[in-house]
């Protein structure tokens, strides 16, 4: 069985709803980072993928440039996590609603 | 010495001057040790001079006089220096005046001479615009002070200085215990001052100086004992009842100026009497204010009220001012405006019907008083309705000739009066005399004299003066009234019969049967010292020889009327037709009959009833008519009625409506005010609080309850945005898929 962009695309797939899934249900904060992280991993395979497909390389630089701004996100997504625990003394996404109306 | 008429009033004036303020040093470097007894914390009436030390402890004050002074101010000295001053300055007054009369003549002023001493121009008033014969000549307007003499005020000063020096010298006497002598004498001099101005002023407004001068006085004398509240009471009811009467004078002097454009008797009379008709219809008002004037001052009714309780003051000043000469200063006036008077029916008319009912009125509240002064007192406001009715009818001679003759029989009993209180020690109640005959025989035939005098036994100076009133009065004729002249007679002839009566009762109770008084009272009777008896006598001579200058029915008989006929100015036009006609001969005789008996009527009831029957049938014809003699005796309770009616009512009551006005009206303004603006704020807090805010939070319910559904989409948590996100993503993708 040779390997298509199928499989690969299913993958990319499964890969961004196991991320967004995390996104939308865990407690932890960071595990929600870890979530986008795979989101975001999810969306560079796919970029390869039709990078390889079509032999344009401009797939391949985006996914660079993704994961350029994942190490950013990854930064402020961990300064943040510092300053939620030092203002609540918890990681629980759910306590952190002071906008709530 | 004509041209030295100022002199008459100048000395008592000078007189008053010097014993004040001899009397004001003595009291400053004495203090008030004379004074202070028995008028602890009193304070002094009115213009009475109050020492910086009064009601100072007066030993301690008395041992420091005469530790500072050891021989200077005695008073002794200082009262032979109030003496001689105070009679002295009257005596040369009375010199002067009778200088000034001889020198102008006698004979000249009963032709009608008048002799004007101007002094200097008082009030310049200004020019006079409007000409016209109401509103007086063109030409300046002023006042001058002058005096006038001319033979109605050559009369009055002759006996106003005259019987004012006889009382003077009384006064030496009869005040000689009282304390304050000094102040007594300065205010009797001041007195006789302002009687003298009133009578020798040449115009209205000077005649008003007097007028008011001679009221201050009598308010001062009335309150002489200041310390008793009833002699304070009666100078006070005194000063405000003739302040009613000097309104009304003084509207009619005000009327007089818009009229004649001049206060001069020598300019209004004349013009006047020219032009009758001109002036005849604004007179009848003018007139009535001067009347309303006279009423206060020479105590008519319904202004009597003030005269019987004046009898407060000391017994010489009622001889004086309250009897002889004060009082008649209304007389006098309407005597002296009789020009105005004649042109007005309806004046003359009120005048005699005001006089004959008081003359009457008094007499009756004479006959059961217990008083010796209030009978006299009632006596003399009797004997001044009679002289009222002579000018009513016309009679003004008749009316002066009575003030003469009064003058001197009231002051011989007055005087007279205070000699019988004197040798008893200040006792009044007639009740309690009787037999004092052979006591105090001077006194005692002095005042029998004077009684048979003013109940008009024939020959003495009463009977002529009052057969010329009832003579007048009985030929009066009004226009509007026929009849009256007769009326008034009839009661004039009875109020003759009365006060025949009621003299010989006092004299009865007074003089004759056994003292009623205790026994010790009666040892202690004494005659009275020569400075009190010898006045009497010379006024018991005048009381009797006073009458022969106006002898009716013989020819030259009627001197007086000869003399004073100069003042009734002839009016131009018609003849005057309220003059007094002359009656014939026989007329006369029957009329003075019918007066002789209704004296003699008088004084046989009085002697039968008091002098024989010890008072047996007035006492049965009182328990008979009780009601009667309860308002007799409380003089018609006319007191009480003003007292309801003017104190209580108008006075009292007008302070409770002005009081209720201030609280219901005036705070009720304040407080409405208050009320409405608490009542806005209010109405303003509420639109504030209920319009406004409720607006301002209506706005935000609304919105509120409104968008309470978008509320719960702001969950604020993170991962329900992220979803919802998603969702729409979603969404949209799958409708972009589905509708390509």
């Amino acid at each position: 069985m040779t390997i298509t962009i199928n499989h690969f695309l299913i993958l990319s797939f499964l890969l961004f709803a196991i991320g967004f899934f995390g996104v939308l249900v865990r407690r932890n904060f960071l595990t929600v980072l870890m979530s986008i992280e795979l989101m975001l991993n999810a969306v560079n395979i796919n970029f390869i993928a039709f990078s390889r497909r079509l032999s344009d390389l401009t797939g391949q630089v985006f996914s660079v440039f993704v994961i350029t701004i994942a190490a950013g996100e990854a930064a402020i997504g961990l300064a943040l996590t510092i300053s939620l625990f030092r203002q609540r003394k918890t990681l629980n996404v759910e306590e952190a609603n002071t906008m709530k109306g | 010495m004509k041209d030295l008429l100022w002199l008459v009033p100048l000395f008592p004036l000078a007189g008053f001057l010097v014993n004040g303020v001899l009397y004001l040093i003595s009291h400053r470097t004495r203090g008030e040790a004379a004074d202070a007894h028995g008028s602890q914390g009193a304070p002094a009436l009115a213009a009475a001079p109050a020492p910086s030390v009064h009601g100072e402890n007066p030993a301690h004050t008395h041992a420091g006089s005469s530790a500072h002074d050891p021989a200077g101010h005695s008073p002794i000295p200082l009262k032979t220096a109030h003496t001689v001053v105070g009679t002295v300055s009257v005596g040369l007054s009375c010199v002067f005046a009778f200088l000034a009369i001889l020198d102008v003549g006698i004979g000249r002023l009963s032709e009608g001479a008048a002799h004007v001493v101007t002094l200097y121009r008082w009030l310049p008033l200004g020019v006079n615009q409007a000409v016209g014969q109401v509103h007086g000549p063109a030409g300046e307007w002023f006042v001058d002070a002058a005096f006038r003499l001319d033979s109605l005020s050559a009369l009055m000063i002759a006996f106003v200085t005259f019987v004012g020096f006889l009382i003077h010298v009384y006064s030496v006497g009869y005040m000689g215990h009282e304390e304050g002598y000094g102040r007594y004498f300065a205010y009797l001099n001041l007195f006789m001052f302002s009687m003298l101005l009133l009578v020798l002023g040449a115009n209205f407004l000077l005649l008003f100086v007097g007028w008011e001068g001679v009221g201050l006085c009598s308010y001062l004398l009335i309150g002489y004992f200041y310390d008793r509240d009833a002699a304070a009471d009666a100078g006070k009811k005194a000063f405000v009842v003739n302040r009613i009467g000097d309104f009304g004078f003084i509207l009619g002097i005000f009327g007089i100026f818009s009229l004649f454009g001049s206060l001069d008797f020598g300019k209004v009379f004349p013009a006047a009497a020219a032009h009758p008709s001109a002036y005849a219809p604004y007179l009848t008002l003018v007139c009535l204010c001067l009347f309303v004037g006279a009423c206060g001052k020479s105590a008519q009714f319904p202004l009597y009220v003030w005269l019987p309780d004046a009898m407060a003051g000391p017994t010489p000043v009622s001889a004086l001012i309250h009897a002889a000469t004060m009082v008649t200063a209304g007389v006098y006036m309407v005597a002296r405006c009789n020009v105005l008077f004649r042109l007005s029916p309806d004046a003359l008319l009120v005048v005699a019907v005001v006089g004959g009912f008081t003359a009457l009125f008094a007499a009756t509240i004479g006959v059961a008083q217990n008083d010796i002064k209030k009978v006299l007192a009632y006596s003399t406001v009797s004997q001044l309705g009679y002289m009222f009715l002579a000018c009513g009818v016309g009679a003004f001679v008749a009316g002066m000739f009575h003030v003469m003759t009064h003058a001197f029989f009231k002051a011989c009993l007055f005087l007279g009066s205070g000699s019988v209180i004197h040798a008893l020690g200040g006792e009044q109640d007639i009740r309690k005399m009787g037999g004092l005959a052979s006591k105090i025989p001077v006194t005692y035939r002095t005042f029998l004299v004077a009684t048979l005098a003013i109940a008009g036994v024939p020959l003495l100076a009463g009977f002529f003066s009052k057969d010329a009133i009832l003579a007048a009065a009985f030929e009066a004729h009004f226009a509007s009234a026929p009849w009256l002249g007769r009326v008034l007679w009839a009661a004039a002839l009875f109020t003759a019969g009365l006060t025949a009566f009621y003299m010989l009762r006092l004299v009865s109770l007074t003089f004759w049967g056994k003292f009623r008084g205790g026994t010790e009272q009666e040892a202690q009777i004494h005659e009275s010292p020569r400075s009190m008896t010898v006045p009497l006598i010379v006024l018991a001579f005048l009381s009797v020889v006073g009458g022969y200058v106006g002898i009716p029915m013989v020819r030259g008989g009627d001197r007086i009327g000869e003399f004073l006929h100069p003042i009734l100015l002839p009016l131009a036009g018609a003849g005057a037709h309220t003059a007094a006609h002359e009656a014939a001969a026989s007329t006369e005789a029957l009329l003075m009959a019918a007066s002789v008996a209704a004296a003699a009527i008088g004084l046989a009831l009085a002697y039968v009833w008091y002098a024989k029957g010890e008072g047996a049938v007035p006492a049965r014809i009182a328990a008979r008519f009780p009601g009667v003699y309860r308002a007799v005796s409380n003089k018609y309770y006319v007191d009480e009625a003003y007292d309801s009616v003017f104190v209580q009512g108008l006075a009292k009551g007008g302070g409770r409506f002005l009081w209720d006005f201030d609280a219901t009206v005036v705070d009720g303004a304040v407080n409405g005010t208050r009320h409405v603006t608490v009542g806005l704020s209010w109405l303003s807090s509420f639109f504030d609080q209920y319009v406004v805010d409720g607006l301002v939070n209506g706005v935000a319910n609304t919105l509120q309850a409104g968008f309470r559904g978008f509320r719960r989409a702001q969950t604020g948590r993170v991962q329900n945005y992220a979803l919802v996100m998603g969702g729409g993503l979603f969404c949209l993708v799958a409708v972009y898929l589905l509708f390509r």
